[in-house]
Formats: structure tokens, sequence, C-alpha cells
């Protein structure tokens, strides 16, 4: 498994896509906070960072289906993945050390962001006059987010030999998770039936809840649920092969 | 027994790829696998490899099933397959690093992969990427990888395709040594290789195994005439050279008469008698024989069983 996440962290960084996912995350992330008028914190007269996690996971929904796409696509279409799958490691662990790299590249994008916070922390009036709780639970809920957009997207790569295939359909099941599911609870064929169990089933409601600096268990559960099930299904996949 | 197969059946949908076939390859023997495209030796390398399990039947290496045990018995195999996949943007090194990290060599990891590239000629090569390198020289990094955690079973899928004629010799000369220690079994399509590094073949035929034996009683086993290539000075016609004794048929080939016999006479003495008798310089006078490809035709082509 470690053989597997050092290869994949090793070709992110040797190649251009690591820097690139890395360097556009924290432009476009820039763009919004710090320069664009109508969303900047300077102009915005509150200390705080909400429009960074309100942009940050639309950005995600690009960048980490593009850092995914490849990794079983191109396995499959290379045939590489035969001799993968030859060797002395089970598919799960092929599987966990995809995910862990691509994690790891996540989080290397959001580590530059702590800038901002101190920055923000520093603008403030007094200084230091920034909800470190509700920023704190945020980040843990992007981290969230992205791991799920990660597992979505190795899923979606697991199906098809096409890069670009995995690609929208990544972006596609994602959004579907992030957003469509809010919007569709206000229906009105779900309204005041079932329309809170659409509205958590989408990932908004729980990334609202633990930005807030709550860290509710049920969101957690809801989270890694998630991510099981697609690190699950692109497993089922894998075997398929045996069927 | 390295490797241990019996009984193998494999169905893709209701088309029969492999129907019961069973061998066995011991340690120190190079086997050949033989067969016509789409008879099913790909896919028997791939279920001895534990890629795609089989319908029925079992495959055994160095006594792990490779069903129940799959990890024991993976980590025993060396595999080289059929297209030779690699990743083009790696390293030729650090592609061989990983494989070692993969295999848990630790500590050996350097010592083996100095060794390998040696071994399959490397050298130059080894600071470049794999993208960068010919078709040659990536089937060497095809073999090194393979024999890098020096697995007792080597299974080589077509390994000397794309090769230029000195570099199979040295490939060639490579299986061969390695066959020496270990279980080496290698398809292709060239009849010269089997003769020249197999110590056993194996005859696929549309799923069924149609012969296994040493390339020499293979040989002995084809029934038929006995050929005599033979080259006058002079221009003879067919007509004369049929009314030798014990001659059935002749063929012109190039310059040369093939000259075919009833039953396995050999022909020879009679030619030379005619050709003193009838005033011919000699030119050439040379026994055919009988050659694997054509043992792999009679097999292949009908449905006899040895």
């Amino acid at each position: 498994m470690f053989a597997i996440y050092l290869k994949e962290l090793n070709a992110f960084f040797s190649s251009l896509i690591g820097y690139l996912a890395l360097g556009v995350f924290l432009l476009v992330m820039g763009l919004f906070v710090w320069i664009f008028p109508d969303t900047g914190v300077l102009d915005y007269g509150f200390a705080s960072l909400d429009m960074l996690f309100v942009t940050a996971p639309w950005v995600f929904m690009f960048l980490i289906p593009a850092i995914t796409m490849r990794s079983f696509s191109e396995e499959l279409s290379g045939g590489t993945f035969e001799l993968l799958a030859t060797r002395p490691l089970k598919d799960a662990e092929i599987i966990i050390g995809k995910y862990l790299a691509a994690l790891t590249l996540v989080l290397f994008s959001l580590l530059p962001t702590s800038i901002y916070y101190f920055s923000v922390y520093l603008l403030g009036a007094p200084a230091g006059n920034i909800d470190s709780g509700a920023t704190t639970g945020s980040y843990i809920g992007l981290l969230l987010i992205g791991s799920t957009f990660v597992s979505i997207g190795i899923f979606t790569s697991s199906v098809t030999r096409n890069q670009i295939v995995a690609f929208v359909l990544a972006m596609f099941v994602c959004y579907i998770f992030f957003d469509a599911f809010e919007r569709l609870s206000k229906l009105d064929i779900f309204y005041a039936r079932v329309d809170d169990i659409v509205e958590q089933t989408g990932i908004n409601a729980h990334y609202t809840s633990i930005s807030r600096g709550v860290l509710d268990t049920r969101d957690l559960v809801y989270f890694i649920s998630l991510n099981a099930i697609f690190i699950r299904l692109t497993h089922l996949v894998l075997q398929s092969r045996k069927w | 027994m390295s490797v241990h197969v019996s009984h193998l059946t494999k169905l893709y949908g209701t088309q029969c790829v492999l129907d019961d076939i069973s061998f066995e390859a011991q340690k120190g023997q190079v086997l050949g696998f033989l067969g016509p495209n789409g008879a099913g030796k790909t896919t028997t390398m791939k279920i001895i490899t534990g890629f795609i399990p089989q319908n029925e039947g079992k495959a055994m290496v160095c006594g792990h099933d490779t069903e129940k045990e799959p990890m024991e018995a993976k980590k025993r195999v060396g595999y080289l397959p059929e297209s030779n996949p690699l990743y083009h943007d790696m390293y030729v090194r650090e592609y061989l690093e990983f494989v070692a990290r993969v295999h848990g060599l630790g500590n050996k990891t350097q010592s083996r992969i100095k060794e390998m590239i040696e071994v399959t000629g490397l050298s130059s090569e080894s600071k470049k990427k794999i993208g960068q390198l010919s078709k040659g020289y990536r089937q060497r990094v095809g073999l090194a990888q393979a024999m890098l955690h020096d697995p007792e079973v080597l299974i080589l899928d077509e390994p000397t395709a794309g090769l230029d004629p000195n570099q199979l010799l040295e490939i060639r000369g490579l299986i061969k040594s390695l066959g020496k220690e270990k279980t080496v079994i290698l398809s292709t399509h060239i009849m010269q290789e089997v003769e020249a590094i197999c110590d056993r073949v194996i005859i696929i035929s549309k799923g069924k195994l149609v012969a296994d034996d040493s390339p020499g009683n293979l040989q002995q086993r084809v029934k038929g005439s006995m050929a005599v290539r033979v080259e006058f000075k002079e221009n003879v016609s067919a007509e004369s050279l049929k009314k030798i004794r014990g001659v059935k048929d002749v063929r012109q080939d190039r310059n040369a008469w093939l000259l075919f016999s009833i039953g396995k006479n050999d022909l020879r003495e009679d030619v030379s008698a005619y050709a003193r008798e009838k005033n011919l310089t000699l030119l050439m006078l040379q026994l055919e024989e009988s050659s694997l490809e054509e043992v792999f035709k009679s097999l292949t082509t009908s449905n006899s069983k040895l």
C-alpha cells in the first residue's frame, strides 16, 4: 500500500499535475478572498474567511476529478493494472494507496491557506477577533468534502479507461452530492414529507453544520460512510474482472 | 513441482477458451507454450499469475493454490505480460524501485536493481524515462521488473517480441541461463526460439492441449515423408527427377529441388547415383529434417492428437 502511495505521490509531483492543481487552487482562492471587490475580505469589513469556505468546494469540484481521473483509467488503458494486480498486493491496498495520495494533494492545497487565517487574525479589530472554532470546523469540513470527492473521483476512474469520461462523470457525481440534493429537497413533491432526508443526503447540509464549529458525530458518520461507499464500489468494479 | 496446472477450464461467456488443460513445469526447465493466436496461451498465463480466475480446475505455484493463497503464489511469480505494460512517465530506476518496494525487498533493493540492470543490459539507458526507450529496451525493462524479486517461477508472454536479431540472441541466452535455476514458462510464435531454448514444448490449439513433449521427440513423432534438398549445376526437369527410385514428389525451391520420399527413406544415395549416371554436377545434397514448424502445423490445423 505504501509503495502505491509513494508512486502516486511521485507521479503528481514529478509531472505538472500536482503543481498545476495546487497553483490553480491557490490562485482562484486568492482572487476570491483577497482581490475580487465583491467577495474580498478587505472590502467586506468582517474578519471572517467565509468566502474561502464557500468557494473552495466548488473549485474542488473541478480540480479533484482532474487529479483522480488518471488513477485507474490510465492503468486500465495502459495495461499496467494487470501487472499491479499480479503483484502481491490486494485490490484494496491499491485503492487505498491511490486514495491517500490524492487526499495528500488536497491537504497540501489547503495548508497554504492557513496564511489567510493568520492574516485575517491580525487584521481583525482588535487583532484575533475571528471565530477560530468555526474556522477550524470549516477546515475539517473542507477536508471531509475533499476526501469524499477523491473517493468519487477514484470510483469513476475505475469504471472507464477514458480519462475524460472519468473526469466528467466525477464532476457530475460530486455536483449531485454537493449541491443537487439540497436543491431537489425544495421540490414540492418532497415538501413536508421527505425534504429533510433528501437534504441530508447531500453534502452541503453536513458541511454547513460542521462549519459552525460543532463537530457532530452524525456529520462525521455521513462523510465517512460516503467515502466508504465509493471505495467499496471501486473495489467491486476491480473485482468484477473475476466474475 | 513449481507449477502444477490441473484440469483448467475457462469460459468467457459461453465460449470455452480453455478446455481441461493439465500440465506441470519443473524447476530448471524452460517450458515453451505454442499455439496459434487465440489458442488460450495468454489466458493460461493470466490464470497462473492470478489475474483472472478459472472456472474449473486448479493452478498451483510452488504448492500454493492461486485462488486460495493468492498472495503466497504471487510472491513467487515474475510476470511479463504480452503487451509489456510500463509507466512511460517513470524513470527506469524509479520504476524498478517501485517494484522492489511492492515486493518488500528492503535493503536488498539497490543491489538487486544494479544486478538486474546489468543482466538485462540496461546500464546505458537506466537514467532515461521509460517512454523515451526503444521497444527492445522497454522489453528489457519488462524482463528486469519480472526478475527483480528473484521469483521461483517466471511467466513470460512473448518475451522476444520486437527485439532486433542481436538482442534476440542475448535475451534468449538470458532466458536459457535463468531456466537452469528457475521455472520459466514462455509463450512464443517463433519456432526457432522453441528449438533454441525450450526443454519442453506444450502445444495448445483451440483451448485444448494437443502435445506435451521435448522438441526433439516432437520432431521425431511427426508422420509423413522425409525430404532431401538437392541442387545441380545443370538444368534438370522435374519429370526426370521423379524417375529416381523412391521419389514420391518433387518441388522446386528457388535453384534447388526438394525431393520427398515414399515412406521414411534416405534418398541421398539414390540421388547421387542418379547424378553420376546422368553426368550432372551436384552442388548441394542435404537431408531436410522435419521441422517443428511442420509439427505445429499438423497439430494445430487438424484435430489429431499425438
